[in-house]
C-alpha cells in the first residue's frame, strides 16, 4: 500500500514537470500547426538563463523568471519571424526547421559550456514535505502547483480575452479569422513568444530539481509529444491531463514492471492512442484536421 | 456619361489568379451606395477569387480596387473591417469549436467596433432570434441556415458599409434560400446596407438584385439592371436554365 502511494506520488510529481513543459507545445501546435522540435531546447534555454541569473546576478532561481521570462518570449518571436513565416507555405519545412533549430541549439550551447553539467540550487531546494507518509520534495511540489496555475491562467486567457479569441480563431480558421480583423501573422509570432515563454517557464522551475546539460532538452521533448498526443492535440487541459497520464504511466511501468521499460510501455500507449482515438482524450474530434484546410 | 457620384465600390481590370493559372481576367464593375448588385455565373466562374481579391486574400496582379475613394488594392485583409468591408465567405467559416456568441464577439475584433459590441451583438440576436437560441452552443453544430445567419450576424458586427456574400444560398434548402434572400434584401432596404453578393443561384439573386453582372471564365460578359437581364433571352438560356 505504501508502495502505492509513494508510487502514485512519483507519477503525479513527475506528471506536473511533463505538463509544464507540453503546454507551450501544445499551444503552438494547436494555433501554428506546427510540432515544434525545439521546444525541448527552450526548457534548456530557460533552465541556462536561470543559471546564468543565479550565477552572475546572484539571484533565487525562481526570482530569475522576471529575466527569463521576457528573454524567451522575444527568443520565440524572432524565431518565428526569421525562421518559420517566410516557410509558412510549406508546413512540412517548417517542422525540419525546428529539427534544425534543435540541433543548432544543443550544440552551441554545448561548445559555450564545453559540455561540463551545471547545477543550481535554491534556498527550497533542500526543503522536503511529508505528505501523506510520502517525503516530497519542495521543488517538486512549486513546478506542480506552477504547472496548474499556467493551465488555468493560460486557459482563462484563451478563454476571456479578445486576444484569447483572435488565437483560438486563428486556430480553427485563420483566414475566416483574417476577415474578423485579425491580423494573423502577428497573432502567430505572439503564439510562438507565449510558448517559448512558457517552456522558459518550465526551464526556470526545473532547474533547481534537474542538473544542467545541453542535451537535456531531447529527454523533455519526448514524453512531451506522448504527452500531447495523449492529451489531444491543440487542448490546453488535454496537456495538462496528459502529462499526469504520461508521468503515472512511466511511475507504474518503471516500479511494476521494469525501469527500463517505461519509455517502450509510454510510447506504446501513444501509438494506440494514436490509432484508437487521434484527437487524444481531450482533443476535440476533427481538431487535428480543421486548421489544416487552408493553406 | 458618367455618374457624378463616386461608386463606393470600384473595380478596376483586375486579374488574379493562384499560381500559375488566371482565375480572372480585366474584371470591373463597380457597387454605389444603397444598391444590390448581384455577380452571378456558374461554378468555377472566378465568382470567388473575385471576391477574395477585393477583400486582400488574393493578391491582384493587375488593376485597382477602390472602396470609398481609397485606393485598397494592396491593403491588408484584416484592416479590411475597420474600413467598413465585411465577408461572408462560402458556407460561413464559423468558428466551429466556439459558441455562436464568441463567433459574434470575433466579428467585433477591428478596435473601431469593440466600442458598444454588447449592444451590438444583442441587436444582431434580435435580428435574428435563433442565434440568441443558440447562443452558447458550438457553431459547428449549427444547420445550414442557422450558420449563414450567424455568418452573416458575424458580419454585421464591424458595423459594416459594404457587406459582400459568397454564395449565401448554396447548400441550402429552398425554403432556407428564400428565407435568406429575404434578409439579404431586408438589410439594403431596412438598414441601407449596400451589397454585393455572388451567386450561382442565377434566377433568386437576380430577382433580389438592383444590378447584375455576368461572370463567365473568368469574365465578366455582361453588366446592367437586374430586371433587365433576368428578361435576356441569352442569359434566360443560357444561366436561368429555362
Amino acid at each position: 500500500m505504501a508502495d502505492l502511494i509513494n508510487v502514485i506520488a512519483v507519477g503525479i510529481l513527475l506528471g506536473g514537470i511533463y505538463a509544464l513543459v507540453s503546454v507551450g507545445l501544445n499551444l503552438i501546435f494547436g494555433v501554428i500547426r506546427i510540432v515544434n522540435f525545439a521546444q525541448g531546447e527552450f526548457v534548456m534555454l530557460g533552465m541556462y538563463g536561470t543559471y546564468a541569473g543565479y550565477t552572475y546576478l546572484h539571484l533565487d532561481p525562481y526570482l530569475t523568471l522576471i529575466v527569463v521570462l521576457p528573454c524567451l518570449f522575444v527568443v520565440g518571436a524572432v524565431v518565428q519571424r526569421l525562421i518559420l513565416a517566410p516557410l509558412r507555405t510549406e508546413p512540412a519545412m517548417q517542422i525540419f526547421a525546428t529539427f534544425g533549430l534543435l540541433m543548432l541549439l544543443e550544440n552551441v550551447v554545448l561548445a559555450a559550456t564545453g559540455g561540463a553539467a551545471y547545477s543550481v540550487t535554491s534556498r527550497v531546494a533542500q526543503i522536503s514535505v511529508d505528505l501523506a507518509g510520502v517525503q516530497v520534495g519542495l521543488v517538486r511540489l512549486i513546478a506542480l502547483a506552477a504547472a496548474t496555475l499556467v493551465t488555468v491562467a493560460l486557459g482563462v486567457f484563451l478563454r476571456y480575452s479578445m486576444l484569447g479569441r483572435a488565437i483560438r480563431a486563428v486556430a480553427q480558421d485563420r483566414s475566416a479569422a483574417r476577415l474578423m480583423g485579425v491580423n494573423v501573422d502577428r497573432i502567430y509570432m505572439l503564439t510562438f513568444g507565449i510558448g517559448t515563454m512558457l517552456a522558459g517557464f518550465a526551464g526556470c522551475l526545473l532547474a533547481p530539481i534537474y542538473s544542467l546539460s545541453p542535451q537535456i532538452g531531447t529527454s523533455f521533448i519526448l514524453p512531451a509529444f506522448a504527452v500531447v498526443v495523449l492529451g489531444g492535440l491543440g487542448s490546453v487541459p488535454g496537456a495538462y491531463v496528459g502529462g499526469f497520464i504520461v508521468g503515472l504511466t512511466e511511475a507504474f511501468a518503471g516500479y511494476y514492471l521494469d525501469p527500463a521499460l517505461k519509455h517502450a510501455v509510454l510510447f506504446g500507449v501513444f501509438i494506440a492512442v494514436l490509432i484508437i482515438r487521434p484527437s487524444g482524450l481531450f482533443g476535440q474530434i476533427g481538431a487535428e484536421e480543421v486548421g489544416l484546410r487552408e493553406s | 456619361m458618367t455618374n457624378p457620384v463616386p461608386a463606393l465600390l470600384s473595380v478596376e481590370n483586375v486579374t488574379a489568379g493562384y499560381g500559375d493559372a488566371t482565375v480572372l481576367f480585366d474584371a470591373a464593375f463597380e457597387v454605389h451606395t444603397g444598391e444590390i448588385v448581384a455577380i452571378v455565373g456558374a461554378n468555377g466562374a472566378g465568382k470567388t477569387t473575385l471576391l477574395s481579391t477585393i477583400v486582400g486574400l488574393v493578391a491582384a496582379r493587375a488593376g485597382r480596387i477602390m472602396f470609398r475613394g481609397r485606393d485598397i488594392t494592396k491593403r491588408p485583409a484584416h484592416l479590411l473591417p475597420s474600413d467598413g468591408l465585411a465577408l461572408v465567405p462560402e458556407g460561413g467559416r464559423l468558428f466551429p469549436f466556439m459558441t455562436v456568441e464568441e463567433n459574434l464577439t470575433l466579428g467585433a475584433y477591428s478596435p473601431a467596433s469593440r466600442q458598444g459590441l454588447v449592444a451590438r451583438r444583442d441587436e444582431m440576436m434580435q435580428m435574428f432570434p435563433i442565434l440568441h437560441e443558440r447562443r452558447q452552443q458550438p457553431a459547428g453544430t449549427l444547420s445550414g441556415g442557422e450558420r449563414q445567419m450567424c455568418a452573416i450576424a458575424r458580419a454585421l458586427m464591424c458595423r459594416p458599409t459594404l457587406l459582400m456574400l459568397d454564395e449565401p444560398s448554396v447548400g441550402l434548402s429552398p425554403l432556407m434560400v428564400e428565407r435568406v434572400f429575404e434578409i439579404i434584401e431586408g438589410l439594403a432596404r431596412r438598414e441601407g446596407l449596400t451589397i454585393v453578393m455572388v451567386e450561382q443561384n442565377v434566377t433568386e439573386a437576380l430577382e433580389v438584385a438592383d444590378r447584375g453582372y455576368i461572370l463567365d471564365h473568368g469574365h465578366i460578359v455582361r453588366g446592367g439592371d437586374a430586371a433587365m437581364l433576368r428578361r435576356d433571352r441569352d442569359i434566360q438560356e443560357t444561366y436561368m436554365g429555362l
